[in-house]
């Protein structure tokens, strides 16, 4: 060969055949596992002639509900991932005492719980409650679709483009050994050489830019897309907290772009923004990316306080109590979610003036959080409620939530938070508000939503199950950390000395183990449901008596959501429509204008992808052809003027007629 | 319901819901003509060295930038208290409080870093292990 070492580095950066983890046996079998996996789902799908069908009905769809579904697979996708990750370091806590030094030396177990924090956090529960949000709103607001519906399919498809890249650093070169927010000095240059921290960098930034557009996307629906007389102050609580997170999402996320903007320079030409050198400051990276991570828990948790208040409501057979002090408890943690940020870092240095400033700030956020959790009570109070799952779940999250919120405002207390901060309790704590907040919450709403969006109810055993192994599960696996918190433990260990903490750990792993017995059975319940799905056929649209216009419309809804648009005469629009006799109109139907799938979202996101890849393994001409391929295709997408078209009035009259026979049979 | 007479709502995709303000040619020259002007004078107070300090300079530079960012929202952005039915303005002022909390917020934390430091004069900074 007469190609030399300068040329291969050209072509292929710094990537080498040592990248590929040949040498680790535990990556090895994962490879085989995923891969056999792999293989057999994608020879499922050709086998069964679903690629022309995927491609045009979903990877391409514009249509919100499938973008929604879509969000949510992806969510439940990464959960896997993430939760093998926490199984894996339960299971090195509860081994690794004395001599025995477990399974996960140290430069392994760094990687595991930052790519378990960052997956969580950015690939299972944002793109849940995205999906959520998405597949709900526009059928509250009585709307067709979302007013950018393109932009929501390439929102979407960035999402999974950093889901891509987090999951190559599995088997391609190493993922950060950062924590999940990579602190600099560690996560600069001279401390994190390898490509770890570009990993984690451009996932981010590819799927933050999904994020913040889906944010524009959902405000611009909500605001101007409501259906005639549905007044702010008529429109249900979920889309409420949706409006407040994504007003959230659009002012927070581009801090986020911008001080990992400003991380990447300092490890690509060498700024010095946050490193101790020529006035450079690390602290500035913690404060900034915590004005950013703050807001971050309320975007996550909004969301879920809407599931629950429309989840009570309904199940209560009751108007929500105290409704416009739920929107005004919603929209002061908007504002104070942007006062309280320094209460990640009160040991960092500050005087007493600025702590007692953030810790009293983040006491008061807890007064409408509070607040929202008596107006649940009382909307409870003496309604019929009907212990269906998703009110289980609502019940669940009350009582875990509010033991959550007390260990907060614990932490919230800075000299408690000194003797706290780093250990277990705080990894309890965040557990125990994100677990028995967002994700009971995303549970909640799936079950609950899981008839609109495909015509048929979960199964209630496996239901049940998943419920019971979940909640369960996680009692044992998470009180037992505020235990050895207060006894001092800090996080992130992959090994400890102390023989009389063993027993906690292994406690906490069985409770690890029971919470994977409720994703199994979730899964199970998914299957199940399926094959069942003519028992548990839902003919009406309206399978829980609800009270918003979601339930309206069939199930699973048309492409256009509504052959007319509703006018809303008051808040739970739908119950009101009951209460008034509503007939459903049967003739008069109009062609309705839709816009038409694209496939750009999946070109763009790709591109992007690639330019990612470049980047970490310094493959410079593979990022500027993709970035340049980018800007072209993104221009040349403006020039398609082909992105509408009208639904016939006979396809409408066919729909609607099919309903009408179904409606009239099930009565 | 009476929803079968009216299909009171935007399709989407359609490429403007409803018209929004877009302007008059007088009206962006007059906000071209004042951006050239508030971009010359930074120029002119740097290169000819105007004010007698730097800092001085300096905030007077960041002032008018200030003032540059009001004539792009009014004359290009068409924003005032009315458009899109006060959402604008609602969207600015939602702004304008995020931005102030986290820049003065930044600079208070910043410099306040210092305060459970052991005090140390430049000669022992330079000589700490």
């Amino acid at each position: 060969m007469t190609f030399n070492a300068d040329f291969w580095r050209f072509v292929f950066g710094r990537f080498t055949l040592d990248a590929l983890p040949l040498h680790e046996p535990i990556l090895i079998y994962t490879f085989i596992g995923v891969a056999v996996i792999g293989i057999a789902l994608l020879g499922a799908i050709t086998y069964l002639k679903a690629w022309k069908y995927l491609w045009t009905e979903w990877f391409t769809s514009v249509d919100h509900k499938r973008i929604g579904v879509m969000y949510i697979v992806l969510g439940l996708v990464m959960l896997l991932r993430g939760f093998s990750d926490a199984i894996m370091m339960r299971a090195q806590q509860a081994l690794a005492f004395g001599h025995n030094q477990g399974y996960l030396p140290p430069h392994h177990y760094d990687q595991v719980f930052t790519a378990h924090g960052v997956i969580m956090i950015f690939f299972v529960a944002m793109p849940l409650v995205t999906g959520l949000m998405n597949f709900v709103v526009p059928l509250q607001i009585g709307a067709r679709d979302v007013a950018f519906p393109f932009l929501n399919n390439f929102s979407f498809w960035m999402t999974v483009g950093g889901a891509v890249t987090v999951m190559m650093s599995l088997f391609v070169g190493v993922f950060a050994r950062t924590g999940w927010l990579a602190y600099p000095p560690l996560s600069g240059i001279a401390y994190s050489p390898d490509v770890g921290v570009d990993y984690y960098i451009w996932a981010l930034q590819v799927a933050g830019v999904g994020t913040l557009l889906s944010g524009v996307n959902l405000i611009a629906t909500i605001i101007k897309m409501r259906a005639p007389g549905m007044t702010l102050m008529r429109m249900p609580i979920f889309v409420w907290t949706s409006l407040c997170t994504n007003v959230l999402i659009v002012a927070a996320f581009p801090v986020l772009t911008a001080v990992l903007a400003l991380l990447s320079l300092d490890r690509y030409v060498g700024t010095n923004f946050f490193t101790n050198g020529f006035g450079g400051n690390p602290m500035m990276y913690v404060n900034l990316i915590w004005i950013w991570g703050h807001p971050e828990v309320y975007i996550l948790i909004l969301p879920a306080f809407g599931v629950y208040s429309e989840v009570v409501s309904t199940f209560c057979g009751k108007r929500l109590f105290g409704y416009v002090s739920m929107v005004y408890a919603t929209i002061v943690i908007t504002i104070l979610a942007y006062l309280v940020w320094l209460h990640h870092f009160f040991t960092m240095g500050s005087g007493a003036s600025v702590n007692s400033f953030f810790g009293i700030t983040t006491m008061i956020i807890s007064i409408p959080t509070g607040a929202k959790i008596f107006n649940w009570l009382f909307t409870m109070y003496r309604g019929r409620i009907r212990f269906e799952l998703p009110m289980m779940w609502t019940l669940a999250f009350m009582f875990t939530f509010v033991i959550g919120g007390m260990t907060g405002v614990m932490l919230a207390v800075p000299p408690s938070d000194f003797v706290l901060h780093n250990s277990l309790f705080l990894v309890a704590h965040f557990h125990n508000v994100i677990i028995g907040g967002v994700l009971f919450g995303m549970f909640a709403g799936i079950t609950y939503w899981f008839p609109k969006a495909f015509g048929f109810k979960l199964d209630p055993f496996w239901g049940h199950m998943s419920f019971w192994f979940w909640v369960v599960g996680f009692y044992f696996a998470f009180m037992p950390l505020y235990v050895l918190g207060l006894m001092g433990v800090t996080r992130r260990l992959n090994h400890f000395d102390d023989p009389s903490l063993q027993i906690w750990f292994v406690i906490a792993a069985f409770g690890a183990l029971l919470i994977f017995i409720g994703i199994i059975s979730f899964i199970v319940q998914l299957v199940v449901s399926f094959i069942k799905r003519e028992q548990l056929r839902d003919v009406t649209g309206d399978p829980w008596d609800g009270r918003t216009l979601e339930w309206s419309t069939a199930s699973p809804p048309p492409a256009y959501n509504f052959a007319f648009t509703p006018i809303i005469h008051d808040h739970d629009a739908w119950w009101d429509m009951k209460k008034r006799g509503y007939t459903r109109p049967i003739q008069g139907f109009h062609p309705i204008h839709m816009p038409k799938n694209t496939d750009a979202g999946v070109i763009l996101a790709g591109l992007s992808v690639a330019i990612a890849v470049g980047m970490i393994w310094y493959v410079w001409w593979l990022a500027a052809v993709s970035f340049v391929s980018l800007i072209v295709f993104a221009i040349a997408h403006t020039f398609n003027y082909k992105r509408d078209f009208h639904i016939p009035t006979e396809e409408v009259v066919r729909t609607e007629a099919e309903r009408t026979r179904l409606l009239t049979e099930g009565a | 319901m009476s929803a079968g007479t009216q299909d009171g709502h935007a399709p989407p995709g359609s490429p403007h819901g409803e018209e929004a303000a877009h302007g008059s040619l007088a009206g962006y020259v007059t906000g071209f003509v004042l951006s050239v002007i508030l971009t010359a004078i930074p120029f002119w107070l740097v290169m000819n060295h105007v004010l007698p300090t730097a800092v001085a300079t300096t905030l007077a530079v960041m002032a008018l930038a200030v003032a540059q960012i009001f004539v792009h929202m009014v004359f290009f952005l068409h924003m005032n208290t009315k458009s899109e039915g006060g959402w604008s303005m609602l969207a600015l002022i939602f702004t304008l409080v995020v931005v102030t909390i986290a820049l003065t917020g930044s600079v208070w934390v910043m410099f306040h870093l210092n305060a459970n430091m052991t005090p140390m004069s430049a000669h022992d900074m330079r000589n700490a292990p």
